[in-house]
């Protein structure tokens, strides 16, 4: 299977216009961050160093497993109930390009988002918390993890939203399904934040091959699960 | 992220390889000679497309029995010079046995035709009669249930789904725009999809040839309906397709907008497109289109719509006069080339004929010598639409036994 990098780079080109023209899309994307940051940043400037959890800006993970879900979630569904999907798929596109179009396309935008919030969040702690505090929350290990783990969550979610937006006729229901299908990630990283579930060499290990392998089995499924036949004649 | 780098190694890798079937492809022409190729029974024609049951297109339709299929292979006729590219020895598209199932329903049967190249086909047919799942099938976005067709010179199959979208253009009945891009943008989407091998100058072109070279900047929502309907057209033009499907391509627009869209119709035949025409309008199809097909799941009739007429409609003379003659079989009967006649509202008689250049002088001249009043003698005249209604009438009628 060989895929076009012009046929890749239409339809991301096209979504990111999209967004651009549709401001809605943008702010929903940049509202959403919120419900990450002001948990995070009160706990931070609300306790003395030494009871705050470590791991607690691994909380910040939260972003890019919510924020492309809904995105996303729209991708396919949305140009159904446009009527723009039919003229796309009448082109030489092959499914496996479309789809890496669409995932593209989201990923991009929430990794800005994602580190964009983090690194302002950082700057707020050196800046304004305790020195004790930002020295026990801004660490390597957490650094790294964060550069390592956002692109593989978001990728993630992304592959989950596209794969619901495929099997769903309505955008509503495709979106809340999407944000559902986003929260274990969401959970998980809350849990290691809190530590509830210990943080470790391992499970980061672990982690990062399994969302890899998750991404990679992504592409297929949700590619697999895309039938032109299906899409437009609109059958289950 | 891992996924990316792999997809970019890859795509690097196979770079040239791809750059060399890319030159083989535009190697091929377009109008090869077709090979044959059987296409087994439900199997998929696009990526994955899996013939699942239920609704198609039009899914209003009431089920009802289809008619027994009656197979109309009707070889394209010759064009004359001048009027839009010759027929060459393989037709741009040749359909054999063609049927699209949803589950119990049958969207359409057995279909059997040709289109030759250059040649502008009208597809007619009432609601739900198939011709939009048609249209989608010979697209490779739907999987034939059985049957067998070739494309652009390509067989009708999955392995072919890619290159047969590379060589057609399918303009649905609805635009399908993105509203929020501007004209130029959602051209520039498709140019880069058909891989146009010149996108600023193809884009000019396609603009310049629907009359919005100066709207290109324009964001697509902000367009009326026929406007838009003319960037759904220009879209399709972007790939410079052998074949055109256009769906309805005048619904829903106003005479002027309907009659710009038969203007470039008629410019498209010139330069030797075929176009597969699908329409409700029979004015429209019998000006357009050298011949036609009637569809309502099976496919009716196929011909020009001169030679359907004289297949469905004797020829015959209608006659008005002053006064009702005191007795019109002195007047008609015996007359050469004149095979009855029978009395129509108004006055007037309608006189069954075989030649009406033998007829018509004779019944004028019978006329005059009975002393007859004369209005006015002249040939009857049956429209496309009179065959049309004609062939679905009929079906009506047996539906409902």
């Amino acid at each position: 299977m060989s895929i076009s990098r012009r046929h890749v780079r239409a339809i991301f080109r096209k979504e990111l216009r999209e967004y651009r023209h549709n401001g809605s899309i943008v702010w929903t994307m940049a509202v959403i961050p919120l419900v990450f940051v002001l948990p995070t940043i009160i706990n931070v400037f609300g306790v003395a160093a030494g009871s705050v959890h470590a791991d607690l800006l691994l909380y910040m993970l939260g972003i890019p497993a919510l924020v492309p879900a809904v995105v996303a979630a729209y991708s396919v569904v949305g140009e159904r109930q446009q009527g723009t999907l039919e003229p796309v798929l009448t082109t030489p596109i092959s499914r496996e390009e479309f789809m890496l179009g669409k995932a593209l396309a989201a990923l991009v935008p929430s990794l800005v988002i994602s580190y964009g919030v983090y690194v302002v969040v950082v700057a707020c702690i050196e800046l304004f918390a305790h020195p004790g505090v930002a020295a026990e929350l801004v660490r390597w290990p957490e650094l790294l993890a964060q550069l390592l783990f956002t692109p593989l969550l978001a990728g993630w979610s992304i592959w989950v939203g596209i794969a619901i937006s495929t099997r769903f006729g309505e955008v509503r229901v495709a979106q809340q399904l999407g944000a559902l299908a986003s929260f274990p990630s969401v959970l998980v990283t809350a849990l290691i934040a809190y530590a509830v579930i210990p943080a470790s060499l391992g499970l980061s290990i672990g982690g990062a091959v399994l969302l890899l392998l998750l991404n990679g089995l992504g592409w297929r499924v949700t590619s697999a699960a895309f039938q032109r036949e299906r899409l437009i004649s609109g059958t289950r | 992220m891992y996924h990316l780098i792999r997809w970019l190694i890859r795509t690097w890798r196979s770079r040239r390889g791809a750059a060399q079937a890319q030159t083989q492809i535009q190697e091929q022409t377009p109008g090869a000679p077709t090979t044959t190729g059987e296409y087994a029974a439900g199997e998929p024609v696009t990526d994955g497309a899996a013939g699942d049951n239920a609704a198609a297109d039009e899914p209003s339709a009431p089920a009802r029995p289809a008619r027994p299929a009656v197979r109309l292979v009707t070889a394209p006729p010759p064009v004359p010079p001048g009027s839009g590219g010759e027929v060459s020895g393989s037709p741009a598209l040749s359909v054999n046995g063609l049927t699209k199932r949803f589950g119990d329903r049958v969207a359409f049967q057995d279909l059997s035709f040709e289109v030759g190249h250059g040649e502008v086909f009208g597809f007619l047919g009432p609601n739900g009669a198939g011709k939009t799942t048609t249209v989608r099938t010979l697209g490779t976005l739907f999987a034939p249930t059985s049957g067998s067709a070739s494309v652009a010179g390509l067989p009708l199959s999955p392995r072919n789904g890619a290159e047969i979208r590379r060589r057609i253009s399918i303009m649905p009945e609805s635009p399908g725009l993105y509203l929020r891009l501007s004209v130029a943008e959602n051209l520039e989407c498709f140019a880069d999809l058909y891989d146009a091998p010149d996108p600023r100058e193809r884009i000019d072109r396609a603009l310049r040839a629907v009359h919005l070279a100066d709207r290109a900047q324009d964001p697509c929502g902000a367009l009326s309906k026929g406007l838009r309907q003319r960037v759904a057209l220009a879209r399709a033009l972007l790939s410079d397709p052998a074949v055109l499907f256009l769906d309805e391509p005048t619904a829903g627009l106003d005479p002027v907008a309907a009659r710009d869209v038969h203007e470039l119709i008629d410019d498209l035949r010139q330069r030797g497109v075929t176009i597969f025409l699908t329409t409700h309008r029979l004015e429209e199809a019998e000006r357009l289109c050298d011949r036609v097909a009637i569809l309502n799941r099976t496919l009716r009739t196929v011909g020009r719509p001169e030679e359907l007429r004289e297949r469905m409609f004797a020829k015959s003379l209608t006659v008005r006069t002053l006064e009702p003659l005191p007795a019109p079989d002195r007047v008609f009967v015996g007359l050469p080339a004149v095979d009855g006649w029978q009395r129509d509202a108004d006055q007037g008689y309608v006189i069954a004929v075989s030649d009406t250049r033998i007829a018509a002088p004779a019944v004028t001249r019978a006329l005059v010598q009975a002393g007859a009043d004369v209005l006015s003698v002249g040939e009857s005249r049956h429209s496309l639409e009179d065959v049309y209604l004609e062939l679905i009438d009929t079906d009506e009628e047996a539906s409902r036994r």
